[in-house]
């Protein structure tokens, strides 16, 4: 496999197995130690390195990132954030000035996702650092780095990756198969019924570094174009499968805020620039936190199988634990929901708020016209092996005024809908208890009760 | 001078560049190995290995069992309990049953997988209770600590305060994992490369391993990404895989553990299930505490011994208990040994006491701070605790020195050899309740100023206008309630196995006037090297940079003590000063004699050598100290003074002082989920006069967020069959960036300490953490506005626990 990107500002030709993780090739390979290992599978950000192409700079985590996602891109390293002539970066200056460091191992991490969210004006400094670890200093001090280093102007280094990329000759795609189009994809899938697709990685990632599989054949889809994008037309909005879950924030942010939120707390900054909506379908996992939220819109998931297209709900997709209804060499192309008024409410219960998987994912979409509800549609992750329509939640409310005494009385129907499992995230009988929280939430919210912790200030 | 300045940490810089090397960053010469164990899968069972497979795969030069050992080496901090493999039987799922080199860490990884494990399942012992029914259990019995006659006191009190609460353990997730690299030197010796604590214990298991004495083994640690006490003795067993390997191969060997690997192999923090019974009088005040502490220490000894002794000892915190008594169980499991974390079992045994508090107030209807001022130490006033001095040598003489593992803080009074729980003499001698302002092991507190601190902290975070907002907050909202708490921290500092708090250093001034410092702590992020290099250069009059830091090293300073127990600064700093002193009175001689002054006339400072109007440069001064053969090298060697302390009667002096913090939390939780926030934290910490302000608030905030996380998020959670389901960030979750407090302020109290520690400092590393009892403390008073009964919060509080003890509340 050959691949070329650019590193720290100069080129790369690298031939390597296509599941290499970027991370173990910058140090066992290019001997650039700069770049910590902290977790190996995505959750730690000691590994962040920022990644440019045409679409812009972005943090993503090295640990769970293959060569040949990164080919025809620029990466930069904490190697790469001081100036060519050893100056350092404004948040660098500051990390250091305000005690940001103390083990120093997070630290890399840090000052990439750092320099990376002054890059791109973000000031949303526990958002944009929610997936660096930090376990020596309380993050007190780095976020007073961060704000003090917000702004100061851009090293001028720090924007030359951007021009710099558009020239860069990628290899040929040939080998792994990177297709250009789905139409590429379509017929390779057909052809090779058993391949691994990947995405964003986020998912298969771990499959190579925790599980040590080997994957053959291998197809990395990031460039197909016509696979990516949020089309929101008249009647429909249509997400493209490699529509990253970042993207697909900054589309939901208007249009179902709550959705937006819950794409915020689906995953760190740098898995949510890897992550797409296809894989997060495709993948069918009971805690996936896109398909509750989509299925409450009433989405139609799209799939392909070389020429051959077909639609289906996307709750039916879902058979069981670990089974969906995609035969061999088909694959996600999109998914789509109708437009609708909001009335999208999404609540994502883990131990953590930030980059945690759910322990429940409770999301509803119920109409009320006149104090009655005329339609319900609420959908759960991680109340069954797979995500789940409330029907008897859903029958208990429509035609129903929107009261605490109908609430209460569709309490009941939750145990009829979901026999939730214990695990490390929760036990049974509290995801029961809370999928009915949930709905209590929904309705005080409506009330116009304070309902979120997260809104609550000192 | 230096000192007392909030400067960056030495190596900031090289932090923020990526520059920083660590172990696994190190240029390894051609042809290194890497290592990987193969992991028993079940908690309790006799094994045969097949191996062929592993052989086999790509890249594998060597693997061996436990056949393949003789003598197997010990990884044992303590009990000589851990052989290097398991020998046939596996004692905890995760138990290292086979070690594989190959060419790459991932090929290792790789070829470890392949291994065919056959398991004849035995019984195993997991939980607190299967351990308390089965009786197994480190030491004959529990240790008991007394003073009064708390049965008595109980008896008469008028009111009663019993219950239950069970305290989670916590993994340490250091960001840099366990690491080792071993390179074989010409002769037979070895150079190890650790990233670990206690550098003396990596050399001295080393050289057991390898059958040489510890001259021919030489550790190095420049810095760790992370410790907190994961790194005391967990690193042995990479350190001796390494050793072991590279005296075979006469390669070099690298190991790290993947970090799942990481989870699942080593030891944390212990957790505790503690049984209380209190009585106390209507005014809030406690006449008699009873606790029956029981820890869980896993499969081997390890450290649990000295844990669960600090357990006891800061099982009355802030709190002069008129007859207490502590019993304390040591209980053995198949699970991972348990092992040293920041405040090694203080933490348990001040959340006891705390839970006591918050349940008493509840009970008499009082309000929980003022039940706990009821209760405070008396103050002491200034005069009574002039520093004790002396030196401890004569102490120590007759008594019986433990086992080989003389560094080591679980070394102990041990029997070898009967292959079963080790045996203790000895009974507890009970402390007369009459002694004035004396801890439950007799020790009387001289220095308690937690009164004032109190005080100030409430005056400054607005406590009583808070508390009364909260209380109308609440009764205006029917989902989310606030709750808010003030819980003091008073945290005993010295090495309870008093031999060990002794330190050694290595100073050289060079012709140019440059400074090499060299001493027996590791850094580990606490800032230890830049404190102590300020020390030095306050000595010498001189700027930071003219002093250069660098890596621990057995080779330089010999026989050192772990960096554990918060005693970094205060062990190193005055053993640094020790021998920057020694070789200023030499520079002093020669220059005095020189400016016709007298040698206690000459000051030095910056970057001049004084006396009175004539002085000449630091430089000039060295020049004529060197052309005079006057030697510009010394060690330096501090014991702390004045402590003595016998475990097994629960008398003495074991700490040289008290640190002491306060801390304020207002939190929020949904009574619909559990779940929960910290709104606001409000911190005033005793670092004495702080050596550097900066670092010493950097270890209380992030002491305190680690120490909130162990209460809230931090949930360790073992199957059915013993195996760790939470084994990675993904399922184990330390705070993030914005679970810290979203106000969040932290003082540092202005005042010296009253023994003579370096420039009157006090130790800051392990007592934050437990400020961070205030949350678990605040989501309790939440959890009890929801309802009239007591909610019996237990830890750690995820939303779970939390929507558990609201429904408690409600009834």
């Amino acid at each position: 496999m050959a691949i070329r990107f650019l590193l720290n500002g100069a080129p790369e030709d690298v031939e390597a197995d296509p599941t290499t993780t970027l991370l173990d090739w910058l140090r066992e390979r290019r001997g650039l130690t700069g770049t910590k290992e902290g977790c190996n599978e995505g959750d730690c950000g000691a590994c962040t390195v920022m990644v440019t192409d045409e679409r812009g700079s972005r943090a993503l985590n090295a640990c769970i990132l293959f060569l040949p996602q990164i080919d025809g891109k620029a990466v930069r390293t904490v190697e790469g954030i001081s100036g060519p002539d050893g100056a350092l970066h404004p948040v660098q200056e500051a990390m250091v000035a305000h005690h940001g460091s103390q083990c120093g191992f997070c630290t890399p991490g840090f000052v990439v996702s750092m320099a990376v969210a002054q890059l791109n004006a973000r000031t949303d400094h526990d958002d944009q650092l929610a997936g660096n670890l930090c376990r020596c200093t309380g993050y007190a001090p780095i976020v007073r780095a961060a704000e003090a280093a917000a702004h100061a102007p851009v090293p001028a280094w720090m924007r030359t990756d951007a021009a710099a990329v558009a020239g860069l000759s990628a290899g040929d795609g040939s080998s792994p198969f990177i297709p250009s189009s789905a139409d590429e994809l379509a017929a390779w899938c057909e052809a090779h019924p058993d391949a691994t697709l990947i995405a964003g990685a986020t998912d298969v990632g771990l499959w190579v570094t925790k599980q040590l599989r080997e994957l053959a054949p291998v197809a990395f889809l990031g460039r197909c174009a016509d696979l990516k994008g949020v089309e929101i037309g008249d009647d429909t909005i249509r997400i493209g499968a490699m529509t990253t879950l970042s993207e697909l924030h900054a589309a939901m942010a208007d249009l179902h805020p709550g959705f937006a939120e819950l794409i915020r707390r689906y995953g760190s900054v740098q898995v949510r620039n890897a992550a797409t909506v296809g894989g997060n379908i495709a993948n069918g996992s009971p805690i996936g936190d896109s398909p509750p939220a989509l299925i409450a819109l009433g989405a139609t998931l799209h799939l392909r199988r070389g020429d051959e297209r077909r639609d289906l709900p996307l709750e039916e997709f879902f058979l069981d634990y670990g089974k969906q209804d995609r035969r061999p060499g088909e694959f996600v192309e999109a998914v789509s929901v109708p437009r609708q008024p909001d009335r999208l409410r999404c609540y994502k219960l883990s131990k953590r708020f930030d980059q945690d998987i759910s322990a429940v994912c409770g999301c509803f979409s119920i109409t009320v016209e006149d104090g009655m509800v005329t339609a319900a549609r609420i959908a759960f992750g991680g109340m069954a092996g797979v995500p789940k329509r409330a029907s008897a939640v859903e029958a208990a409310l429509t035609g129903q005024p929107w009261t605490e005494a109908t609430v209460a009385a569709a309490i009941p129907a939750f145990a009829r809908d979901f026999k939730p499992m214990s695990d490390m995230r929760a036990s049974a009988e509290y995801r029961l208890r809370a999928a009915e929280g949930m709905l209590w939430r929904a309705f005080h919210e409506d009330a116009g009760h304070a309902a979120d912790v997260l809104k609550v200030r000192a | 001078m230096t000192v007392a300045k909030p400067l960056p940490h030495d190596a900031a810089r090289l932090h923020v560049t990526g520059g920083a090397r660590y172990v696994d960053d190190l240029p390894t010469p051609p042809g290194t190995l890497h290592l990987a164990f193969g992991l028993s899968a079940k908690a309790r069972a006799k094994v045969t290995l097949g191996l062929e497979a592993v052989r086999a795969s790509a890249g594998v030069a060597l693997v061996l069992g436990p056949g393949d050992l003789d003598p197997m080496p010990d990884c044992s901090p303590s009990a000589h309990d851990e052989p290097l493999l398991a020998m046939g039987e596996a004692f905890y799922a995760g138990h290292p049953l086979f070690l594989v080199a190959a060419e790459s860490h991932l090929l290792a990884r790789k070829a470890a997988a392949k291994a065919e494990i056959g398991y004849e399942e035995l019984d195993a012992i997991l939980t607190i209770e299967d351990a308390i029914a089965a009786d197994s259990r480190f030491e004959d019995g529990p240790r008991v600590y007394e003073k009064g006659d708390v049965m008595a006191a109980i008896s008469r009190a008028p009111h009663l305060v019993e219950g239950r609460v069970l305290v989670g353990g916590q993994e340490h997730f250091y960001l840099e994992g366990q690491s080792a690299l071993a390179i074989p030197t010409e002769d037979g010796g070895m150079v190890v490369h650790s990233s670990s604590q206690h550098p003396t214990e990596i050399q001295h298991k080393v050289a057991d391993a390898l059958g040489r004495a510890m001259h021919d083994v030489k550790v190095e640690v420049r810095r760790m990404g992370g410790g907190f006490g994961g790194k005391e003795s967990q690193g042995n067993h990479l350190a001796i895989a390494c050793a072991v390997v590279a005296a075979r191969t006469g390669r070099p060997v690298k190991m790290r553990y993947d970090r799942d690997d990481d989870f699942v192999v080593t030891g944390k923090r212990h957790d505790f299930r503690i049984d209380y019974r209190a009585g106390f009088d209507g005014e809030g005040r406690c006449l008699g505490v009873d606790f029956v502490q029981y820890c869980r220490c896993g499969w081997s000894m390890d450290l649990s011994l000295p844990v669960a002794d600090r357990a006891m000892l800061h099982a009355d915190n802030a709190y002069l208990l008129p007859a207490a008594r502590i019993t304390s169980h040591r209980l053995k499991t198949n699970t991972q040994s348990a092992t040293a974390f920041r405040g090694f079992g203080g933490p348990q045994g001040m959340v006891g006491i705390e839970r006591v508090m918050d349940h008493a107030a509840h009970v008499l209807g009082l309000d929980p701070l003022e039940v706990r001022r009821a209760n405070y130490y008396r103050e002491a006033p200034v005069a009574a605790s002039e520093a004790s001095g002396g030196s401890i040598s004569g102490k120590m003489k007759g008594q019986p020195l433990p086992t080989a593992d003389l560094a080591g803080r679980g070394s102990v009074k041990v029997e070898t050899g009967s292959g079963k729980a080790t045996r203790y003499g000895g009974a507890h001698s009970r402390v007369p309740a009459t002694a004035e302002n004396a801890t439950p092991y007799g020790m009387e507190v001289t220095d308690f100023i937690l009164h004032e601190m109190t005080e100030t902290l409430a005056r400054d975070c607005e406590f009583e206008a808070r508390k009364a907002a909260v209380a109308e907050w609440n009764a205006a909202n029917p989902v989310l309630k606030r709750g808010i708490a003030l819980t003091p921290v008073k945290f005993g500092i010295s090495f309870t196995l008093t031999h060990l708090n002794q330190a050694g250093a290595l100073v050289h001034v060079y012709q140019d006037g440059s400074v090499s410092m060299n001493h027996g702590g590791t850094e580990m992020g606490q800032g230890l090297f830049q404190k102590v290099a300020q020390v030095a250069a306050s000595r010498f009059g001189l700027p930071m940079e003219r002093v250069r830091i660098t890596a621990t090293d057995t080779a330089k300073v010999p026989n050192t003590s772990a960096t554990a127990a918060s005693s970094g600064s205060d062990l190193n700093g005055m053993a640094v000063k020790a021998a920057c002193d020694a070789i200023r009175d030499r520079i002093a001689e020669v220059v005095a004699a020189e400016l016709q002054a007298e040698p206690a006339a000459i000051v030095f400072e910056d970057g001049q050598v004084r006396a009175g109007e004539a002085s000449m440069s630091w430089e000039e001064a060295i020049a004529k100290t060197y052309m005079a053969r006057v030697s510009l090298s010394a060690t330096g060697f501090y014991a702390t003074p004045g402590i003595e302390w016998d475990r097994i009667a629960g008398r003495g002096r074991p700490f040289y002082y008290f640190a002491y913090g306060a801390a304020c939390s207002e939190v929020v939780i949904d009574t619909l989920t559990g779940e929960n926030r910290i709104l606001r934290t409000d911190i005033l910490h005793d670092c004495g006069a702080s050596l550097n302000p900066a670092i010493d608030i950097g270890q209380i905030e992030g002491g305190f967020v680690q120490g909130a996380g162990w209460l809230t998020t931090e949930e360790l959670v073992w199957d059915g069959a013993g195996r760790l389901r939470t084994h990675a960030p993904s399922t184990y979750k330390i705070p993030a960036c914005s679970d810290r407090p979203g106000v969040f302020n932290v003082a540092l109290w202005d005042g010296a300490n009253r023994e003579e520690t370096i420039y009157r400092s006090k130790a800051v590393g392990e007592p934050p953490l437990m400020l961070g009892i205030s949350v678990w403390s605040a989501l309790a008073q939440a959890c009890a506005a929801c309802g009239p009964n007591w909610p019996d919060l237990q830890t750690p509080a995820t939303a779970e626990a939390v929507l558990a003890a609201v429904g408690r509340a409600r009834g």
